[in-house]
């Protein structure tokens, strides 16, 4: 930690603006709060996904994930998990990390002066509003695969209400999405103040690094995700 | 400012910086009105819940009795439980956590004061939203542990378990709010010199007990999500028809029930611990000790859940691991009651109100305890699952635990809340009724449970030997009106008439007692420097502690706290002659809240064919409130 | 003062990974993914014994290094590790238990 005085006497509000504040680890309160929001959502993800692997195999009716299926008027299902498509969007998201830490890094960066030789990998590293930009596109991409999934399983005769699978399926995915979908807003949030003021300085460094923890952690969860789900059978 | 429940000519009417009206407590941000507002509230969800159990215990009084119908009876027992759980106990903790933990750290207000008011608001729209209903006799009627898949529409088709889901999951957002706001603010704001093993076992059984909520609330809020798609959306989670597991729903349920018992009890054992100490007139024994168990019941709650279903057939592995873990939980819990004993050991105890209720805690929830060690060995609970002994076993732990804990905490705090005591011979008649008459009530109980009696029925019949019991419970409840009664008046005269008290009516070693009675709006006008776990007891009575290393310091820095003496404040100023920023009043939180709550009443309408009003309701709650969040998220605080 | 890439230039070049690291710390969780879902279509994999095993190693891979990096939890003030394990374990068990009392996992 950089600076951890002892300034005596200021008070401990958060003002959001808690670098004038003295706190006692010396960190921000909104990057504890943060953390322990993570913490809890460990264990709202560990209830789905538990209920997802409970009831895993015991659909009575089909349509299945990951076998075929023959309904009594000799209808025939295929595997309903559509592998590429979601490799496709988990790389997606994964991609959108990765701009995450570029968007975090750029704000961190700025007022530092480029090296004058510096090439346009160095020079595409400062600008926090194309690395925002990316990840929000990247987001809203990931969204678009799931909507395409979701509609098209529905067409293939999965719904929510079909059976167990079909319930717990979207429930699951579907928590997820509505997570990325605050994700993309609170970034085009950022990005707009990005474009209005300009990101810089430590109070918006760690406004940035918060979205980027819980985007991040986003992230993550579907990485669990596509392994239980759509990887293994 | 001075408005802390209200004294009306107390001597620092200078203080008085703002109006006191209602508009004032709508908008506050300050940590110890929000908790006035908790305090109250919860009392008020106290006695509805206590009127409910006295309406059951009026059905049981005797044989065949028909003073309410089964279905009534039904909605008593799932309210009473529900009440007493999410909308008495828990928030009365809150109240605590809310008026406390800031001045026993050393910090003028939690880390996120407008949250804070945020959750208290969701708490009084949710308790209103889940209470109303019993007034049109569409109360809940599941039992407050709501299983699935009785609760589903196929077995449930009224609006009953609709209000309660919505209503939990209402509350639920309450409770983690303010989880991560005191987590922020135990681990951020605490003064130079409050290590974590200096701070007082109150602040450190909170602590513990905010990290169970914000583990324990999402599985309930998942299940319950699962609860309301089955219920409006029609999804399969508990059809058992589409082959879903009758289980699922109980495991998931205690997997937050049981850390939910360790979110109602921590809280009181922090409170006793705070009142042992002071009125034995020596340092908590065993501190570390006492703060290694608390963590340790905290961790270890979430290994037992199991033990609530032994009878469902979960197998004999899972039932000796899950018997084994509840066995291991008794053992830090035993080491607290040791500990408080020997706390007392050769102390100069003073049987003062609030040190009685301590005592009978100790007391009764041993009794309990040593019940609930009984169900831990699965063949035993085969025959007590569901009976009258589990509910005699539970009550000790709640009422005699945490209502006993809680009660000693407002007796206790009382001078420090509102400037005054509360009448002391009052408090007698309080607790000596309240103590017989709930060894009264539920004593009973663990006969006419092993005689058979059940849970959850409306009536028995008579010349099974439960006759006798029943209507001695009866009568214990009708002690505990009296009772109740008594504390209320009490409570309330005392707010204008009690005694004026100072800044350490008890000669208590905490932080909290440094400062005037009650504080002014900004807790402490210098922010102050400990140095040890008992600071007014090394200021004042140095001798008390001078021989025991009491602070988990070095040698050295007992001896300085002597050589410096913390400030004890005894002048009250404006926060704006003593140039501290304060949080504005905002009425942000209360707009968010009731959009929010808005926003879940619209659900109400969905089952009912009203699509168009559902939704109308649904999204405009949300705009405003996604409206009201921006305009919050982007005002500055102070 | 909130978080440790805060004070400008050389220290935080140092201390921190950066750009390329993050680039490098992409590619290889790029090619995880590769590896599972190649892993997948090979038939004879799939139906070995380690095949699920070998999976959860993957993505538990994946999830440390996006947690270690780019979360910076490895160059983070330890608390957030504390605050993160924490529920991870407890997590982890529930789930783990869970699944052995609903028979889908056994010895």
């Amino acid at each position: 930690m950089s600076s951890h005085t002892a300034a005596h006497g200021a008070a401990g509000h958060d003002d959001g603006h808690a670098h004038t504040h003295h706190t006692t680890t010396g960190l921000d309160n909104r990057k504890i709060a943060i953390w322990a929001f993570i913490g809890s959502e460990c264990m709202l993800f560990a209830s789905l996904i538990a209920t997802y692997l409970i009831y895993k195999g015991r659909s009575l009716v089909g349509p299945f994930p990951h076998t075929e299926y023959v309904n009594e008027a000799g209808k025939i299902f295929k595997p309903i998990l559509d592998i590429p498509v979601t490799s496709a969007s988990t790389f997606v998201l994964l991609a959108s990390s990765f701009a995450m830490v570029l968007a975090l890094q750029a704000v961190q960066l700025k007022g530092v002066p480029l090296p004058a030789n510096a090439g346009w990998w160095a020079r595409s590293q400062r600008s926090s509003q194309l690395w925002l930009g990316v990840t929000a596109f990247l987001g809203t991409t990931f969204l678009g695969f799931q909507a395409y999934e979701f509609t098209s399983f529905v067409h293939e005769g999965l719904t929510i209400k079909t059976n167990l699978f079909g319930s717990t399926f979207f429930t699951l995915t579907g928590f997820h999405g509505a997570h990325v979908t605050v994700g993309v807003l609170w970034l085009m949030s950022l990005l707009f103040v990005d474009r209005s003021r300009g990101l810089a300085g430590p109070a918006d460094e760690l406004l940035v690094d918060i979205t980027a923890l819980y985007w991040h952690f986003v992230d993550v969860v579907w990485i669990v995700i596509f392994t239980l789900v759509y990887l293994i059978s | 400012m001075a408005s802390i429940a209200a004294p009306t000519h107390a001597s620092h009417a200078s203080t008085e910086t703002h109006n006191t009206g209602i508009w004032s407590w709508i908008t506050t941000t300050d940590h110890k009105r929000i908790g006035t507002l908790y305090l109250w509230t919860a009392l008020f969800f106290f006695l509805v819940g206590g009127f409910e159990a006295t309406l059951i215990r009026t059905q049981l009084m005797k044989p065949n009795m028909g003073f309410v119908s089964a279905e009534t009876y039904n909605q008593l027992f799932t309210m009473h439980g529900t009440t007493m759980e999410f909308l008495a106990v828990m928030p009365l903790s809150a109240a605590f956590f809310n008026f406390l933990i800031p001045l026993q750290i050393g910090a003028r207000d939690v880390a996120f004061p407008r949250l804070n008011a945020f959750s208290y608001w969701v708490y009084l729209l949710g308790g209103i939203f889940i209470t109303l209903p019993i007034l049109f006799h569409v109360a809940p009627d599941g039992g407050w542990f709501g299983y699935a898949p009785l609760t589903t529409t196929r077995f449930s088709s009224g609006p009953n378990i609709d209000f309660w889901v919505l209503g939990l999951q209402i509350l639920g957002i309450s409770s983690l709010a303010a989880a991560f706001n005191f987590i922020t603010t135990i681990i951020n704001l605490r003064a130079p010199g409050m290590s974590l093993m200096r701070m007082p076992m109150f602040t450190w059984m909170s602590f513990v007990v905010q990290f169970l909520v914000i583990l324990a609330f999402p599985p309930i809020t998942i299940a319950l999500f699962f609860l309301l798609m089955d219920r409006f959306f029609g999804t399969t989670f508990y059809a058992i028809a589409a082959g879903a597991d009758p289980l699922l729903w109980q495991h998931l349920f205690w997997v937050f029930g049981h850390p939910e018992v360790y979110i109602l009890i921590l809280p009181a054992f922090g409170l006793v611990s705070e009142v042992l100490p002071t009125f034995s007139r020596k340092p908590l024994f065993g501190y570390n000790v006492m703060v290694y168990s608390g963590i340790m019941i905290g961790f270890l709650g979430f290994g037992v859940w199991a033990h609530h279903m032994f009878a469902v057939g979960m197998g004999a592995v899972a039932d000796s691991i899950f018997s084994l873990m509840t066995m291991l939980i008794a053992i830090p819990t035993g080491v607290k009651i040791f500990n408080w004993i020997a706390t007392m050991w050769s102390g100069e105890i003073r049987f003062t109100v609030p040190m009685k209720f301590a005592i009978a805690l100790i007391a009764m929830f041993t009794i309990g305890g040593i019940s609930g060690v009984m169900h831990s060995s699965p063949p035993a609970d085969l025959q007590q699952t569901d009976t009258y002994f589990v509910v005699a076993h539970f009550h000790y732990v709640l009422f005699g635990g945490s209502i006993m804990g809680i009660f000693a905490g407002i007796y206790f705090y009382y001078p420090k809340m509102t400037g005054r005591h509360l009448n002391e011979s009052l408090g007698n008649w309080h607790f000596w009724l309240n103590f017989i008459g709930m060894n009264l009530t539920f004593f009973p109980m663990h006969f006419s449970g092993l005689l058979g009696m059940s849970r959850r029925i409306y009536t028995y019949d008579a010349g099974q030997g439960f006759d006798l019991f029943n209507m001695l419970a009866t009568y214990g409840t009708y002690l505990l009106v009296v009772a109740t009664a008594v504390f209320v008046w009490n409570f309330i005269r005392s707010r204008t008439r009690g005694e004026i008290a100072g800044n350490d009516p008890w000669g208590a070693p905490t932080l909290e007692w440094s400062i005037p009675s009650p504080p002014p709006e900004y807790n402490f006008a210098k922010i102050p420097s400990v140095t040890s776990r008992y600071p007014l007891w090394d200021l004042n009575n140095p001798e008390m502690t001078a021989d025991i290393a009491h602070s988990g310091a070095s040698e050295k820095e007992i001896t300085d706290s002597h050589a410096v003496p913390m400030h004890i404040e005894t002048e009250t100023h404006t926060a704006k002659e003593l140039g501290i920023p304060m949080p504005y009043p905002t009425v942000k939180p209360f707009v968010v809240a009731f959009a929010m709550v808005t926003m879940f009443c619209g659900l109400l309408f969905l089952r009912n064919d009203m699509f168009a009003v559902s939704m109308t309701v649904t999204i405009s709650g949300a705009l405003v409130m996604v409206a009201g969040l921006y305009s919050w998220l982007t005002s500055p605080l102070e | 003062m909130a978080h440790d890439a805060a004070p400008a230039g050389q220290h935080a070049a140092h201390a921190h990974p950066n750009g390329t690291t993050y680039l490098k710390i992409f590619v290889i969780l790029s090619l995880i993914t590769v590896i599972e879902v190649w892993a997948y279509y090979i038939p004879s994999l799939v139906a070995s014994p380690l095949f699920n095993p070998a999976l959860i190693v993957m993505s538990a891979a994946k999830f440390l290094i996006v947690v270690l990096f780019y979360m910076h939890l490895k160059f983070d003030h330890k608390l957030f590790r504390v605050l993160f394990a924490g529920p991870m374990i407890i997590a982890g068990a529930t789930i783990t238990a869970l699944l052995f009392l609903f028979k889908q996992l056994s010895l």
